[in-house]
């Protein structure tokens, strides 16, 4: 085996190639397809960083390149709509060390509320994209994102999908990388404080930064062409160029690596040397809709085939104009709620209650399954705060007292503090009532730590967010900590009790996930004798 | 060579993933382009999880195209009708059944000895097979993962 030669996931490939490159703080929220990026940066020697939330994530992304470091900010695809706010601004500001955004989106939904197409993030805040194919593009792109983010001093987005992301495929990881430039700060008033009178001058740099970067990458080796048969010319980009490439092995391709600012002469060219031009490309049709905005003749996919990821035999009836129904596999087994898994106990008690459940996200979602079917809405992180209040403000007293908001921990501390501010401001009438679900862990996405848990993304000790005590602060004057048993009856009965107070109550149901309850005791025991943990 | 396209199925929580590791490791080791594909989140729950394997000279596609499979392996006996459609026509089906949990050291084991049957229809050699157990286990369950792929392999190919 040659020892140039590994096999990594996207995932790892990306935080390889962070390391390679010499970023120096690597920052993110735990969200499935991207979780493993920060997990094995950090693994493999880099410093890395669960955030709250991943507007927090790349908040603190944009400071370590203000202060000329390099920096990564991970991230799936719904959390760039938490951290679109910063992303719109920094990409006027500029940054001074590179700025590498990934976002893992989720075509099919493999474990997401939507298959949102994030291309169009790239397009909105004005900052070049680059879409790897597989983990040696991961690697390659994230080395080239962090080159172009420091040449134009723009935050460059690196969109990747499930199947990049999860993919193990073999990389050849680069000899030399660029060397890391020494952290310094460099007042800059008028570039970074988007004032009016600033931020106009700074949207002008920002297309004029763009207007660069078109040209060069007409040229960039991020963009190539197959040569092929002029019969059949297929534009593509990320993973769809390798079922495309498999399922019309003859074709001519373009294949798009740099696709915000897209390479219009290069495509226009292409477009016109062949008979037939398909963009194949997952979700919104992106690709295709920019080519023909420029008025050049190229077929879209039919509209069946926006749902989903492509695969091969998807692709084979995108070319041959096939929208005849398509086999289904026969469903599996469906997920479930872990035998003795804590989230059982409180979603019995509210099946029992018959509450109206505003849930949230995370492994408690399943509390809409049978046999428990106690959970009405799950919408995005943070959600069950405010919409069961809205619930309460206008359902009639006698619905409006069943409702109940139940929220992860991992989830509060992402989004759930800003809605218990709303709930102490704006108090409905007959009261409301918050779960939340603390079993010590991310468990959704593969048990990461968070503020609430006290322990850093090594598992080691740092400051601790303690529900109880923020709740009561914020001015909640009935919060209940439970420590919950196998028995549903005494949870059900406080929860009846809490709902007829028609006062604010937070109750805080604590036991800690099964699935880690073991790995956290150890941590602990490490804690108090302050050794080193096993990983 | 022709490209060989592997789907391992079954339950969250039997080792479907992890057998797909060790395969893909194997495989690596042995010299060829591998990729290695599967979802996770939602399936870590207990519910049905598949892992797709392509090993070859050059692989593209990183999904096995469904009814393109050349070998599919399920750990659960009710996931088999499940997956049965990803198997191609003639391609080889194995199952837990072939395999006798009582002669394992460890019932854990089941991935990795139909990983050893598994093992009699592909071009990887025996020391490539071993060292990717050796690298996908820790140490304390080295013999017990050797044992099982041991049974599995010494199963005739009929």
């Amino acid at each position: 085996m040659k020892p140039d030669r590994q096999l990594l996931s996207g995932n790892s490939a990306i935080a390889l190639a962070a390391l390679h490159a010499g970023v120096a703080l690597g920052t993110g929220y735990p969200g499935t397809p991207s979780t493993e990026i920060l997990e094995y940066f950090s693994k493999i020697g880099g410093k890395a960083q669960w955030s709250p939330n991943e507007k927090v994530a790349l908040e603190v992304g944009i400071g370590v390149a203000y202060g000329g470091a390099r920096s990564l900010v991970t991230m799936k695809h719904v959390g760039l709509n938490v951290a679109a706010d910063p992303l719109f601004s920094a990409a006027y500001t500029g940054v001074v060390g590179a700025l590498v955004i990934v976002s893992a989106d989720d075509p099919g939904m493999a474990s997401s509320q939507n298959e949102q197409d994030n291309r169009r993030y790239a397009v909105a805040a004005g900052i070049p994209m680059l879409e790897p194919s597989d983990s040696q593009e991961a690697y390659d792109f994230t080395l080239a994102a962090i080159e172009i983010s420091e040449c134009w001093k723009i935050p460059v987005m690196l969109r990747v999908t499930t199947r990049v992301c999860h993919t193990q495929a073999v990389v050849r990881p680069r000899a030399t990388v660029v060397p890391s430039p020494a952290p310094h700060f460099e007042h800059d008033l008028r570039g970074r404080n988007l004032i009016p009178p600033n931020a106009r001058p700074a949207h002008r740099r920002l297309r004029q930064k763009l207007a660069e970067i078109d040209p060069w990458n007409e040229a960039s080796p991020y963009n190539q062409v197959i040569p092929g048969s002029p019969k059949l010319g297929i534009i593509t980009s990320g993973v769809c160029y390798m079922h495309a490439r498999e399922a019309a092995p003859e074709a001519s391709f373009l294949k798009l690596g740099l696709t915000h600012p897209l390479p219009m002469k290069k495509i226009a060219a292409f477009v016109k040397s062949m008979d037939r031009c398909v963009v194949i490309e997952e979700n919104d049709p992106y690709l295709a809709d920019a080519i023909r905005a420029q008025g050049l003749k190229v077929e879209s996919k039919p509209g069946m085939f926006r749902f989903g990821e492509l695969n091969v035999n998807r692709v084979q009836r995108i070319l041959a104009n096939n929208t005849t129904a398509e086999p289904t596999r026969p469903p599996g087994k469906p997920p479930e709620l872990c035998e003795g898994c804590s989230h059982r106990v409180v979603f019995q008690a509210l099946h029992n209650l018959d509450c109206i459940v505003a849930g949230d996200i995370g492994c408690y979602a399943l509390g809409v399954l049978p046999p428990f079917s106690a959970m009405d809405c799950c919408v995005c992180m943070g959600s069950s705060l405010g919409i069961g209040l809205g619930l309460r403000h206008v359902l009639p007293p006698a619905e409006a007292k069943r409702v109940v908001s139940v929220i992860g921990d991992s989830t509060f501390v992402h989004s759930g503090m800003t809605g218990l501010a709303e709930m102490v401001y704006n108090p409905p009438s007959t009261g409301h009532v918050v779960i939340l679900l603390d079993n010590g862990t991310t468990a959704m996405t593969g048990h990461q730590e968070h503020p609430g848990t006290g322990r850093t993304l090594e598992h080691a000790q740092t400051g601790k967010v303690v529900y109880e005590d923020l709740a009561r602060a914020m001015g909640i004057k009935d919060v209940q900590v439970v420590a919950l048993g196998k028995d549903s009856a005494e949870f059900e009965q406080l929860i009846k009790d809490s709902l007829a107070s028609e006062k604010l109550v937070f109750i805080v149901a604590r036991r800690p996930c099964i699935l880690v309850a073991k790995y956290i005791r150890e941590y602990e025991k490490c804690a108090t004798k302050l050794e080193v943990c096993p990983q | 060579m022709k490209t060989i396209n592997v789907t391992l199925a079954g339950l969250g929580g039997q080792g479907v993933i992890k057998a797909s590791d060790v395969l893909s490791d194997a495989a690596f080791r042995a010299g060829f382009d591998v990729k290695k594909s599967e979802i996770h989140g939602m399936s870590q729950r207990g519910g049905s999880v598949s892992s797709d394997v392509r090993f070859g000279r050059a692989v593209l596609s990183p999904m096995v195209t469904p009814g393109e499979a050349d070998i599919l392996v399920v750990l659960a006996e009710d996931q088999i009708e499940v997956n049965r459609t990803q198997l191609r026509p003639g391609g080889i089906l194995i199952t837990p059944d072939m395999i006798d949990a009582a002669r394992l050291l460890n019932r854990k084991s089941l991935n990795i000895a139909l990983l050893g049957i598994l093992s009699r229809h592909v071009d990887i050699t025996l020391d490539s097979w071993l060292a990717a157990i050796q690298a996908c286990f820790p140490e304390k369950l080295l013999i017990s993962n050797r044992q099982a792929f041991e049974a599995g392999r010494q199963i005739p190919v009929n």
